[in-house]
């Protein structure tokens, strides 16, 4: 009797502490992006589209009504779609190469790739403009067309969908694939119709980043396509600060934000019928060292196009950093020290990044990995919107962003100018990552193997210590490396934002790009090549970071 | 695997990323705080200095003057001129800063229109010239000239003269030789706009939509920000194709003193027709708690030792005459005497419908 009456209470308190820690997963992610995304947000479209008329469709119907309006819209929609369909073709042999090979210096060869992801557009267009005009290796002037835009949307994407997709690839237990080969398929049947069908919740992953990615491609679209191509997001900028005209770019950040949410909405329906939960293998199980001169040749071919395509832009900014006069030299490394007043110092601006990366990557870790597990375990309506609203930054406007901060954070407390708004800022983009790299990982994990440590008595806390997290910290190390690139590169939002004092690297950059003179174009290619070592440096120790046994898988 | 050991990694890692956060937060607090403390009072008056990207003062400068006054100034960063004044406008009920930086003529009407400025005297004003003073509401404090740059190898290479006028460079002699700003996304492409509309009118047999058709059938080239024209297209200071390109009047200058290796003349020379002035305004924000000490900063923004580091920090002139040029540039910087401007009022009122035009008549 007592002995029923106990394990009652216990199971009672059991459920309370589950909803409990339920009731934590939802309230903390959903009251960051609340107070940090959906308050401002609607703050800014509030006042630009009320007014103090009162709400009215003629922004909307200008929007409608103006052309070129009308053809950013278009072509935001037509240049995201191939940049994205692009991507995956071009990056998918390096997502198997790296998933399923082993060979030597691939931790480096795999932090390397991230590198392009995080590097100020300016800086990227400057390489890019060198390379595509009429005296670059190709020969041809592809300066000002679409294919500029194209060709730079794949070198930023490429490692969104190596890291997405090769990182379940990894875990994917080949014996699958050797048993349709063993039956007598060919690598290309066994691809599309054992591998690929496994891949598809990473595979969706990966196209729903580049696609939000390049549909709010901004930096990208100005430099290297000129005056002639205008996605939605230049249209918000240029409607904003040119004119100061609010109610337009309120009604194209609404349409912006129409169209991100259904791709978002699809992506996620898609997500719910397609996930399968497999047996995940661990990374040291599955990937091998090439056998045979196919296999080997596969891997190098693949290896030394990624190498060229991602290398030969960052080896013209390196290399334009060493040019003297008519020379070479590391005149612009050594003058970086010194002392001019006028300049942000390059020591200070490199601390300030590393600390808002570092404070970034926690923020968005933390809120991350709940949202993530809110997600994953949680089959609820409210999680799949969730999922949906999660993802919505990514695909914002900056200017919307930055000018609603403005707006809407000044009471209770006025955090419009806080230091901590940058690495904030920089989460809101981050988080997305973390979750989609966890996700999937985390979806995974079959539920008989939890099930069986619950029967076996194990609580709810312990079996996610235990079962879920040792299986996915693995991808939340690449979370983290995303996180913490993006906040290095990061230059979008925070220029919006009007922040104290304290400039990164990607600001020094373009203040030294702003001004005339041979030996400031060479220092701001010199910090763009030491913005580049930095980033490799720290994704390649987050990923060697470990403790006890996790981060092995 | 950890079933001896009840310690949670999870916590752990939490735990960490928690103390990442407060460490990021406060280093990135005290990194604010760039002066030295004041000798003089134990307790300094903040004064929030708003400003766009391009600016700067020195460290030694700011503590001085908090080691005089008292003042401690606040830089805050907006982005660029555009974003600075639209923030400042969105702001005004509410305002983030005391003083203003950065507003130049080409935005200055939005700002006055938004009754953003108190006015202030500046005892100051006395050296700056009249014709630099605009609105009782706004201080001048620098001014500088969009002007055409050309590059000096190319044009004796070519064996061809440079171009002296505007309408030189629809001469089929400089045909493919040009890169401009496109006036929606760059702010001395919009100066470049404005100089030939200055310049050509709206009304009469030839206007400036006239001018700019000849200039695309001339196979004008447009970037969208000065960036690209200059490190990637203009030959002077890139691999790229086009000698001549809408830069700054002060750029030659800075080709000598920030050049990689000694040079005694500048490989750029600018053309003194057509040239655009810029005038940065600061001024006072309306309400703010401050007025005493936001005085004293604009004050401090006209004196001559600010004045002094203007020109190689931010490559514009100064507004007081009483400041000493650095020597390269009153070498090699270029004062056009007749720059061209346009009312302010008229360019709050037909900037959109003129850049629209512009961009119905370029990209065709």
């Amino acid at each position: 009797m007592d002995g029923s009456r106990e394990q009652v209470i216990g199971a009672d308190r059991r459920d309370r502490q589950r909803r409990l820690r339920r009731s934590i997963l939802v309230a903390v992610p959903l009251g960051f992006l609340g107070y940090f995304f959906v308050y401002p947000v609607a703050s800014i479209l509030g006042i630009s589209l009320f007014g103090e008329a009162g709400f009215s469709f003629s922004a909307f119907s200008a929007v409608a009504s103006r052309g070129s309006l009308r053809g950013a819209i278009w072509f935001t929609l037509w240049q995201a779609t191939a940049s994205t369909i692009l991507t995956l073709i071009v990056a998918m042999p390096a997502a198997y190469v790296f998933a399923r090979f082993s060979f030597p210096g691939k931790s480096f060869f795999r932090a390397a790739i991230t590198v392009p992801f995080v590097l100020p557009t300016v800086v990227v267009g400057a390489a890019y403009l060198a390379m595509l005009g009429p005296n670059g290796p190709l020969g041809i002037d592809l300066r000002q067309t679409i294919w500029a835009i194209l060709i730079a949307h794949v070198f930023y994407n490429y490692a969104v969908v190596v890291r997405t997709v090769g990182g379940l690839w990894a875990h994917l237990d080949p014996r699958l694939e050797e048993a349709a080969r063993m039956l007598g398929a060919g690598r290309w049947r066994t691809f599309r119709e054992v591998s690929l069908p496994l891949l598809r919740p990473a595979i969706a992953a990966a196209a729903s980043i580049v696609f939000l990615f390049t549909f709010t491609s901004f930096g990208v679209v100005l430099i290297l396509g000129g005056f002639e191509f205008s996605t939605i997001e230049v249209e918000i900028w240029r409607q904003t600060t040119a004119f100061l005209d609010l109610p337009v770019a309120g009604a194209l950040a609404v349409v912006q934000l129409l169209g991100i949410s259904s791709i978002l909405v699809a992506y996620s329906r898609y997500q719910e019928r397609r996930s399968t939960e497999l047996q995940l293998r661990p990374v040291t199980e599955v990937a091998r060292r090439p056998r045979g001169w196919r296999e080997a040749g596969l891997v190098w071919g693949v290896l030394g196009f990624t190498g060229l395509f991602l290398g030969a832009p960052l080896a013209v900014l390196a290399g334009r950093s060493l040019r003297v006069g008519d020379g070479y030299g590391v005149d612009a490394y050594s003058s970086l020290g010194r002392a001019d007043s006028s300049l942000v110092p390059p020591a200070e601006a490199i601390g300030n990044s590393v600390l808002f990366a570092f404070g970034a990557t926690a923020i968005a870790l933390i809120i991350g990995t709940m949202a993530a597990a809110l997600i994953a375990y949680h089959r609820s309506a409210i999680s799949r919107w969730f999922d949906v609203v999660l993802m919505l930054p990514l695909g914002t406007s900056a200017v919307t962003i930055g000018f609603g901060f403005l707006v809407a954070l000044d009471t209770p407390i006025d955090l419009r100018t806080a230091p901590i708004l940058v690495p904030i800022a920089h989460a809101l983009v981050a988080i997305p990552f973390v979750v989609r790299t966890e996700v999937p990982v985390m979806r995974s994990v079959r539920t008989r193997l939890r099930e069986a440590a619950g029967v076996l008595g194990a609580p709810p806390g312990r079996v996610w210590r235990e079962i879920d997290l040792p299986l996915i910290f693995r991808s939340m190390l690449v979370g983290a490396g995303f996180a913490f690139a993006i906040s290095l590169g990061e230059f979008g939002a925070t220029s919006f934002i009007a922040r104290p004092d304290a400039p990164t690297l990607p600001v020094a950059i373009f203040q030294l790009l702003g001004r005339a003179g041979a030996a400031n174009f060479s220092q701001a290619m010199a910090l763009s090549t030491i913005l580049m070592g930095l980033t490799a440096v720290s994704i390649l120790s987050i990923e060697r970071f470990r403790i006890g046994e996790m981060g092995e898988f | 695997m950890l079933a001896e050991h009840p310690k949670q990694p999870g916590l752990t890692l939490v735990a960490l990323a928690f103390l990442m956060v407060m460490a990021g937060c406060a280093t990135a607090t005290t990194v604010t705080s760039t002066s030295v403390p004041a000798t003089g009072s134990p307790d300094p008056i903040e004064v929030v200095l708003m400003t766009h990207d391009s600016f700067a003062i020195s460290e030694e400068l700011l503590a001085d003057f908090q080691n005089e006054t008292g003042i401690e100034i606040k830089v805050l960063r907006a982005g660029d001129t555009g974003a600075m004044v639209n923030q400042a406008v969105l702001t005004k009920d509410n305002p983030l800063a005391d003083v203003i930086f950065g507003v130049d003529n080409t935005f200055l009407s939005r700002a006055l229109d938004a009754d953003v400025f108190d006015p202030y005297a500046s005892p100051l004003l006395a050296s700056v010239p009249n014709e630099l003073e605009t609105d009782p509401r706004v201080t001048p404090i620098d001014f500088g000239d969009v002007c055409i740059n050309w590059d000096k190898g190319y044009f004796a290479g070519a064996g061809l003269a440079p171009p002296e006028t505007l309408l030189d460079l629809t001469d089929p002699a400089y045909r493919d030789l040009l890169v401009v700003q496109n006036p929606a996304t760059s702010s001395p492409g919009l100066a470049f706009l404005y100089s030939t509309i200055a310049r050509f009118g709206e009304t009469g047999d030839y206007t400036w939509i006239d001018y700019w058709s000849e200039l695309r059938e001339n196979g004008v080239l447009v970037t969208s920000g000065w960036e690209e024209a200059y490190y990637s297209y203009f030959t002077a200071a890139s691999d790229g194709d086009r000698p001549i390109v809408v830069s700054y009047a002060s750029s030659p200058p800075f080709e000598v003193i920030y050049a990689t290796e000694p040079i005694d003349e500048p490989p750029t020379a600018v053309m003194t027709d057509g040239c655009f002035r810029q005038i940065e305004y600061a001024g006072i924000v309306t309400g703010t708690e401050n007025l005493p000490a936001a005085e004293q900063v604009i004050d401090l923004l006209l004196s001559t030792r600010f004045q002094e580091e203007i020109p190689l920090s931010m490559f514009v002139f100064p507004a007081n005459e009483d400041a000493a040029l650095p020597a390269a540039f009153v070498e090699f910087a270029v004062v056009p005497a007749d720059p061209l401007s346009l009312p302010g009022g008229e360019i709050e009122t037909n900037a959109r419908r003129w850049i629209t035009e512009w961009t119905e008549v370029v990209n065709r």
